[in-house]
């Protein structure tokens, strides 16, 4: 089997102090760690779990700039068979329906028979997973958590649902599948991983070689754009709980059941 | 070949007899039929029978040792003849279980006396007159003697440990029912082959001596009230014919015995009789250390070692499969195991004996041996790796002196470069990978320790980035530098190296962590990197000296960075300050405070520092202090440091809780440390067991700084 997994680089959310910039336009890039989206990280250990089970090969892109080999070289520690980066300056500013488009054109150079994604960007809105099944019309379901491969070309997939039920669908190939974290376990990818995968060339996509025309994409296709960017207010904060030990749970219990969090 | 005429007999002193079971009165073995076969035949076979067996399995041992990864060990060899003068023919280990240490001394004497005797008796077998030499004459009449009281107290000792085996059953010797079945049958079996060799070279002896006393000859001598004597007592109203054929029933039985027992020994835990001289002779000489990747390939060179640590049996070095070969089942490891004790998959015996009994299946005696499989995942969980915190218990107790945590650390090894790392541990790898600390905080961040709670008005604390010098370097470490709690441990060590007028400083975001942790866990390169940054940005701040309040720093810095300037953990410097007279104390503030001493696992069994804390202790006046019952080199690790606090084990308790109890049992309340991972796993352990308000926990250099008596200028606000 054939599969890609749509990766994206974003700031280490657990490795960061998110600041805003003095415009209030962006957070504050300069000393950020960056790191592969963690959903995505899952969606990349489960292509290579079911490569490993089935046979075929699994391919990592992204849509970025030049720093984000970074995280397609972890990949292929990772044991990914091949990369590729999509780097145009006529992509900036892309909205989720524009980086869709890109990556369809990517989708069909190839002949892939999974497209993972995972189940959302850190610092995104997961919208383009379905966005891209729709602009290829392939079927589409989110919030996998677990995928097995049943014969005749389909896939039996299950999904999580609000108060942890499970749905169990089957689902055509070729389709895109989005994957919730927690599906499996990924690997772990050290110095040494990336080092030995250092010399592997991987290969650099623009717009032309897409075939994308001017106007498609980049900010000046996106129907969507951001206005603005802040924090929000601090809240009141925790409410202490007083009194003895029986009296705190007793409290505490009360508040929950009130609150809906115990029935 | 001696022809066995029987004309030399009366040729040969009485008092040879001891040693040669000569001097007439009885037939000589070789002479006699045994079921119509010819004992000349027989005691020629069975010795040569023996030795082939012997020799064939032992080669076969050698098999796997001869595929196994390098480790030399072939340097000082006068420090090594010495450690097998102290572990080996001393026993060393041994009195620290005082009951089976002595029992196992006395076998161990009687072996090597008696060895000389079992091989007379087999060369009498073949040849009548042969005397080992320099056991004629007088110094054979005297270890004729030695060796009666030598069998007779082996025999004891065999049948008192055939009874604790079997009665009191103590529980370090249980196999719990994931490891197996019960080892007892084995012991046993050996005990009673041990038994029946007293006893027969006894009753030998013993027959030989009735009869030339029946019939009116001179008797060699026996040690008074020796087994032999008592037999040879017990046997004077025996009829002559039955003494000759027990005199000959005894030989046979005791060749047998002999060689049966001989090709036995390498079949089970009883090959430690062959192995352990070689097991201490080659045992690791340092402390605090850590085997190379690959012996034999530098750092530069490690990229092109295509794979990492052990995953298959024979990726361990040809001492470590030795180390399996050598143990003897005495389970003192386990029962010092922190992480046995409470409950995690973890059981250093087994460990080895898991290893063993798998290369005793792979590499069997007869057919070819198989190709190996991955070890985690077959014979070892990938749990019970990483359940170990390093804290060297088992490898201070074993008597044999087998290794556990290079072992460990080469498993985990094999592990990271499988990809093969819990989840929880990635987070802070990648974080170490990538900020130098395994929490994620930010570098420029690791100094603020010393502004916070406006403690920059307390000490100035410099920063040596180029602008600023100090002769002493005090290395902070990532859990001090970022832990809210734990920072009052910078702040303290600060406080004191001003008090005694220490011109020093700290790297502040140039540190990154000591990666003391990160190497046990068995990411080799991303240690090498934080290390080369480390001794890079040491250098580079020409300090002539390195202080630390952290002994997972000390050890890394001391024993795995090297080329650094000399290392000293804060224990040191103030106990030296206290003993120069700089540090004066005022009493405790609450004398009714009962102390007592953790011993950091880092700092006590991998440092040998016990004595420095200790004597900060006793120079606070009024503190009452008591000894836990596991202390020093038996101290009993708080749940480990660095990333194993981000590990999440099975285990039925925390070792911390069981920690806590010790304390309390000891009858303490107060419990001081000397590193910020036990103060950490202490203070948890206290709220977990429910022990707040009875119990707390407290650093040394907390300590120090609180009682130390300032001059009125000095006298500044606490930290």
């Amino acid at each position: 089997m054939e599969i890609l997994v749509c990766v994206k680089r974003v700031p280490d959310t657990s490795e960061n102090e998110i600041e805003l910039n003095s415009a209030g336009s962006d957070v504050k890039r300069d000393g950020l760690v960056y790191s592969i989206n963690e959903p995505d990280n899952y969606a990349v250990e489960e292509a290579l779990q079911i490569a490993a089970r089935s046979g075929g090969k699994t391919t990592v892109v992204t849509v970025g700039g030049d720093e984000d080999e970074e995280i397609l070289r972890r990949a292929m520690a990772m044991g990914a068979h091949q990369a590729a980066l999509i780097v145009d300056e006529a992509f900036g500013g892309s909205d989720g329906a524009g980086i869709a488009t890109i990556l369809k054109a990517f989708v069909q150079k190839g002949n892939y028979d999974l497209i993972l994604t995972g189940v959302q960007a850190e610092d995104g809105g997961a919208q383009v997973g379905g966005m891209l099944a729709a602009l290829l019309d392939y079927p589409f379901a989110s919030l996998v958590n677990s995928i097995e491969i049943i014969d005749g070309g389909k896939l039996k997939i299950s999904r999580e649902i609000e108060g942890g039920h499970k749905e169990i669908s089957e689902i055509d190939l070729p389709c895109v599948l989005s994957i919730q974290t927690g599906i499996n376990e990924p690997r772990y990818v050290g110095m040494r991983g990336i080092r030995q995968v250092a010399s592997i060339p991987i290969p650099t996509l623009g717009a032309s070689e897409l075939g994308l025309s001017a106007g498609t994409t980049g900010g000046a296709a996106a129907k969507v754009k951001r206005m603005d960017y802040f924090m929000p207010p601090l809240g009141k904060g925790a409410e202490m709980l007083q009194g003895s030990r029986e009296e705190i749970i007793d409290k505490l219990i009360e508040l929950l059941q009130a609150n809906g969090g115990l029935r | 070949m001696a022809a066995a005429t029987g004309l030399a007999e009366n040729a040969l002193a009485p008092s040879l007899g001891v040693l040669q079971g000569l001097g007439g009165g009885v037939p000589w073995p070789p002479q006699a039929t045994y079921e119509l076969i010819p004992g000349r035949i027989l005691f020629l076979i069975i010795p040569l029978l023996g030795v082939a067996c012997f020799a064939y399995i032992l080669a076969k041992r050698m098999v796997p040792l001869l595929r196994s990864a390098p480790d030399p060990r072939f340097d000082h060899i006068a420090v090594r003849w010495g450690r097998v003068l102290q572990f080996w023919f001393g026993q060393w280990k041994q009195p620290r279980y005082l009951i089976a240490g002595i029992l196992h001394i006395v076998i161990f004497a009687g072996f090597l006396v008696l060895s000389v005797r079992s091989i007379s008796l087999v060369m009498l077998g073949i040849s009548r007159h042969f005397v080992m030499p320099g056991f004629s004459g007088r110094e054979g009449y005297f270890y004729g003697i030695v060796k009666d009281y030598a069998a007779t107290l082996v025999f004891l000792a065999v049948v008192i440990a055939a009874i604790r085996r079997a009665v009191f059953k103590p529980a370090r010797y249980a196999v719990p029912a994931r490891y197996g079945k019960s080892h007892t049958a084995e012991a046993i079996v050996i005990l009673a082959l041990i038994g029946t060799l007293m006893v027969s070279e006894s009753l030998f002896e013993a027959s030989q001596a009735a009869s030339q006393t029946l019939q009116g000859q001179a008797t060699a001598t026996l040690a008074p009230l020796s087994l032999a004597w008592m037999l040879k007592n017990a046997l004077l109203q025996t009829p002559l014919p039955w003494l000759q054929q027990i005199h000959l029933r005894a030989y046979l039985v005791h060749e047998l015995t002999f060689f049966g027992f001989l090709c036995l020994l390498p079949l089970g835990k009883h090959f430690h009789v062959i192995t352990s001289f070689f097991n201490v002779y080659f045992g690791k000489l340092d402390r605090g250390t850590l085997k190379p990747v690959k012996w034999g390939v530098g750092d530069e060179h490690l990229d092109q070692v295509k794979s990492f640590g052990v995953k298959k049996f024979e990726d361990f070095t040809w001492k470590h499969m030795l180390d399996f070969y050598s143990c003897a089942d005495c389970g003192r490891c386990s029962e010092q195991c922190p992480a046995n004790a409470v409950g995690r998959p973890l059981s250093p015996r087994f460990l080895t004996l898991k290893a063993r009994d798998y290369a005793f299946k792979h590499y069997a005696l007869f057919g070819n041996s198989k190709n190996g499989k991955a070890l985690v995942g077959n014979i070892y969980s990938e749990e019970e790796i990483w359940s170990c915190t390093t804290c060297g218990a088992c490898e201070e107790e074993c008597p044999l002196l087998v290794e556990y945590i290079d072992k460990i650390v080469d498993l985990r090894r094999g592990l990271i470069d499988e990809g093969n790392v819990p989840q929880t541990l990635q987070r802070p790898l990648r974080a170490l990978e990538s900020r130098g600390n395994p929490y994620g905080k930010m570098e420029k961040k690791r100094g603020d320790w010393t502004k916070a709670n406006r403690f920059q008005q307390v000490c100035d604390v410099k920063i040596l980035d180029g602008r600023n010098r100090a002769d002493t370097l005090y290395f902070v470490d990532s859990i001090t530098s970022y832990d809210d709690r734990m920072l009052a441990i910078g702040q303290a060590t600060t406080k004191i190296l001003d008090y005694l007028g220490e011109d020093f400083g700290i790297l502040g975001a140039a540190e990154k962590d000591s990666g003391n942790e990160v190497r046990r866990f068995g990411e080799e390169v991303l240690f090498m990197s934080l290390r080369d940054h480390n001794v890079e940005a040491i250098k580079a701040s020409g300090a002539q000296r390195i202080v630390t309040s952290d002994p997972h720093a000390y050890n890394a810095l001391k024993n795995d960075y090297g080329d650094l300037p000399p290392v000293e953990h804060i224990s040191q410097l103030i106990s030296r300050a206290v003993k120069a007279g700089k540090i004066k104390f005022h009493p405790v503030e609450n004398a009714n405070d009962v102390y007592t001493y953790h011993d950091p696992c880092y700092l006590g069994r991998h440092s040998r520092i016990y004595d420095d804390p200790r004597a900060v202790l006793e120079a606070i006046p009024g503190l009452r202090r008591v000894e836990m019952q596991r202390s020093r080199d038996r101290s009993f690790c708080c749940g480990g440091g660095g990333l194993m606090l981000f590990y999440e084990p099975k285990e039925d308790e925390r070792m911390g809780v069981r920690r806590v109890r010790m304390a309390a049992e000891a009858g303490a309340n107060v419990i001081v440390t000397a590193c910020p991972f036990c103060l950490v796993n202490l203070e948890d352990a206290v709220k977990a067991a429910g022990m707040e308000g009875k119990m707390s926990a407290i650093d040394l250099t907390e300590l120090a700084d609180k009682c130390m008596a300032r001059k009125p200028e000095q006298n500044v606000a606490g930290g």
